[in-house]
């Protein structure tokens, strides 16, 4: 016992380092995200919260399911490799976001004048046809996207000069954009 | 058991942090996606591009990406064959509206869709001083909006141009792959529209994706291979002007 006579200024001050290395511990553990270091150098969850935003194009497979006749119509024409969503873009309304309830961080965050907008909530054509209606795409401004002629485009590709094509006529008066090739069954 | 109110003081902490270790986990996205089984990438074919800009829409509108910010962007390559290292390239707003019409001369044109290569070894996840970028067990490079500080070291790493800041959340964006989509087995948005498959996404760990077929048949090239990034955005065609 003689030996730690004259040490209880060294026990005390190791003492301290625990209750240090202890207080470092807990902080360390509120501080730090659960899931950071689940896989790497990073917060696992965060795959999880990115997998979660909204999908607004739903794929074609999702249109065929009540549009058979157009999908039928598309399959038999030069069209048929194209998906729906292509032509007629992401059919879907945003909803009024909910205010998130703040966390310690978000107020943080707002605090230095940060934030992070939620993901807005929407509807989609597929989840409610009758509320969120289709626009009818504009055939002068779709058609002649792909298929104005330009040197730049790879020349396989069927092109035409609209002026020339069809001088200011709509694409549409003469091509049923499903299946566009007149001379296979494809005219109005 | 008798403990002293030192002991309790010393107990106290460490039962909390081991309690909590104990029952923290973070479940997988969604029950059918296994990170482990993929190894995401995207093959473009640029002899098939005709430089709409459906690519560039879609994203936008999917994403919720910003006016004035592109994850994904189409350039038109116009290159003379005495001097093919000062290429002729224009990208206006990213070729969301399409391209002017080009006339036909002794140049040749192509275009050439760009967005985030999915860099195996990537630069901008190694300067992040944080952690809040990096490449996920499935090869997807993912930003966490919620831990990035907005440095934009990334933004400056990334040698394709791929990374801006998002100016209402101040951190860094860019291509998620459609992380959403492609863990619950949809493809990209940009794939999706795309009206001659110039863009095709591709799981490099599925044996049945026809990538490894293409891969073996097709003569492919990754931007920028001297940098030795890992990319995983292949190209089909790419000319040696493109940069």
């Amino acid at each position: 016992m003689s030996t730690f006579k004259n040490a209880g200024h060294l026990f005390r001050f190791a003492g301290l380092f625990v209750l240090a290395f202890l207080v470092f511990l807990v902080v360390r553990h509120y501080v730090v995200p659960k899931s950071f270091g689940q896989y790497g150098h990073y917060r696992g969850a965060a795959m999880g919260e990115i997998a979660a935003h909204p999908t607004k194009f739903v794929g074609h497979e999702t249109c065929e399911a009540c549009h058979a006749d157009e999908a039928a119509k598309k399959q038999a024409g030069k069209h048929a490799h194209l998906s729906c969503e292509a032509c007629h873009g992401a059919i879907f309304q945003k909803l009024p976001a909910d205010q998130p309830k703040l966390n310690l961080y978000g107020r943080f965050l707002a605090l230095v004048g940060k934030s992070l907008p939620p993901d807005v909530p929407i509807l989609h054509h597929a989840e409610d046809p009758t509320t969120v209606k289709p626009v009818l795409p504009d055939t002068a401004v779709l058609c002649a996207r792909c298929h104005t002629a330009s040197a730049a485009k790879p020349k396989g590709f069927p092109q035409v000069n609209p002026a020339e094509h069809s001088n200011g006529v709509p694409c549409d008066t003469c091509h049923q954009p499903h299946s566009p090739a007149i001379d296979a069954g494809g005219a109005k | 058991m008798n403990i002293s109110r030192r002991q309790m003081l010393i107990l106290l902490p460490a039962a909390a942090v081991a309690w909590e270790y104990a029952v923290a986990g973070t479940p997988e996205q969604s029950p059918n996606y296994k990170m482990s089984d993929h190894w995401w990438g995207m093959l473009i074919d640029i002899p098939k591009c005709i430089g709409c800009g459906n690519c560039v829409r879609a994203c936008r509108t999917e994403n919720d990406v910003p006016e004035g910010f592109y994850r994904t962007w189409v350039e038109r390559y116009h290159v003379s064959d005495e001097d093919m290292t000062q290429p002729e390239v224009i990208s206006p707003h990213g070729g969301e509206n399409g391209f002017p019409v080009a006339a036909e001369d002794d140049k040749k044109y192509f275009f050439v869709p760009k967005m985030c290569n999915h860099c195996a070894d990537s630069p901008c996840t190694q300067v992040c001083p944080v952690g809040a970028t990096f490449v996920a067990p499935d090869g997807v490079v993912l930003v966490d909006q919620k831990y990035c500080l907005g440095c934009a070291y990334c933004v400056q790493a990334c040698p394709y141009g791929c990374r801006y800041i998002h100016p209402q959340k101040e951190t860094a964006d860019k291509c998620t792959l459609c992380y959403h989509r492609i863990t619950q087995g949809l493809t990209t948005a940009c794939c999706e529209v795309c009206p001659t498959g110039a863009r095709q996404l591709v799981d490099l760990k599925d044996p049945k994706d026809p990538i490894h077929e293409f891969l073996k048949t097709h003569s492919v090239q990754v931007l920028k291979p001297q940098m030795a990034t890992g990319a995983k955005a292949f190209y089909y065609g790419l000319d040696g002007s493109v940069r």
